[in-house]
């Protein structure tokens, strides 16, 4: 009931509301992951590059670059309470060590060639 | 008991925090394992149909009934793709305009949460358009949920996440109701920022499919 009327004043008090980035860094941020996301697809038509053994490595990269600029700028992890920090990447990481078991249970990654 | 989060008419909470932002790290951290599993089961069926179409190879008699060239369109993901992080961006000023307004810079067209709300929906929906186009041009090429182990994961995982934006749209069209009854400020600012969490969410998650998905072969 009480919880309507809490002000952005005292969120911040409660150290929810941390300083946000501003109008110019997040145009910034949006000019960052369209150049990226022009550079995943610009190599996916290089012929060469795509049979070579650096294409996927690099757009892992790029793609990991992406999901952290959005997780830490666009949703203000970088910000936030470390709480917040805590309870996604706790799971992520669960996510991630989960997708890689099931890699190598079915033979689709393997530490020997 | 009587603690300055009291005096200010918050229920106290253990952790200081709002229970209702925790709530959402705490669902969208439960989503990142439900979509990790959904890209699995993609990855591990990758390459293990029998029969075409298939996502990056064309495909010829007998496996297809007549000759098919690659199914995923590129150009036309891309477009959606840029389309749902512009929507990250318009999302994030909607929040700055929620929470500044009546600030000095916030004033006129562009301090407008309702401008911002309103263009991060039809973004959305934009990106629905394409991928309701994507869908019905696979079927009409001959991939179906139902025709091989590429189409049954691919539909999966990308209809759960179509479902997802759906879910954001109708969300953000609540709130932008909300902000022409009443309208929305610093003191609604956290409704607006639980929101904008799962939309970024949902754009993460986008990231990772249009690599690992329609990229990497």
């Amino acid at each position: 009931m009480h919880a309507e009327s809490v002000s952005a004043e005292q969120h911040h008090v409660m150290g929810e509301v941390h300083e946000h980035p501003t109008w110019k860094q997040y145009k910034w941020v949006a000019l960052i992951l369209t150049l990226i996301t022009v550079g995943e697809v610009w190599v996916y038509y290089i012929p060469s590059f795509v049979a070579g053994p650096l294409f996927v490595p690099t757009l892992l990269i790029l793609s990991a670059i992406k999901f952290v600029i959005v997780v830490m700028f666009y949703m203000h992890l970088k910000y936030d309470h470390r709480l917040f920090r805590v309870l996604f990447t706790g799971p992520l990481i669960v996510a991630m060590c989960t997708l890689l078991a099931l890699m190598f249970l079915f033979s689709k990654l393997s530490l020997t060639r | 008991m009587a603690t300055a989060a009291v005096t200010h008419g918050h229920p106290p909470t253990t952790t200081g925090l709002d229970h209702r932002k925790v709530a959402i790290w705490a669902f969208i951290g439960s989503e990142c394992m439900l979509f990790a599993s959904l890209i699995s089961t993609y990855l591990i069926y990758k390459g293990r149909s029998v029969v075409g179409p298939f996502p990056h190879e064309a495909c010829n008699p007998p496996l297809c009934a007549t000759p098919l060239h690659a199914i995923l369109n590129i150009p036309v993901t891309s477009m959606s793709t840029f389309v749902l992080l512009m929507s990250s961006l318009t999302m994030v000023l909607a929040l700055a305009a929620v929470e500044n307004k009546g600030k000095p810079g916030y004033e006129g067209l562009f301090g407008s949460s309702k401008l911002w709300l309103m263009a991060t929906a039809i973004l959305g929906t934009t990106f629905l358009g394409f991928q309701a186009f994507e869908f019905t041009s696979f079927v009409h090429e001959g991939l179906t949920i139902r025709t091989n182990l590429f189409g049954s994961s691919f539909f999966t995982l990308t209809g759960f996440h179509g479902a997802h934006v759906t879910a954001g749209v109708l969300w953000l069209l609540t709130l932008f109701a909300i902000d022409v009854k009443r309208g929305l400020g610093p003191k609604d600012a956290l409704l607006v920022d639980i929101s904008a969490l799962y939309w970024h969410f949902v754009d993460v998650v986008w990231i990772a499919i249009f690599t690992l998905v329609y990229l990497i072969h």
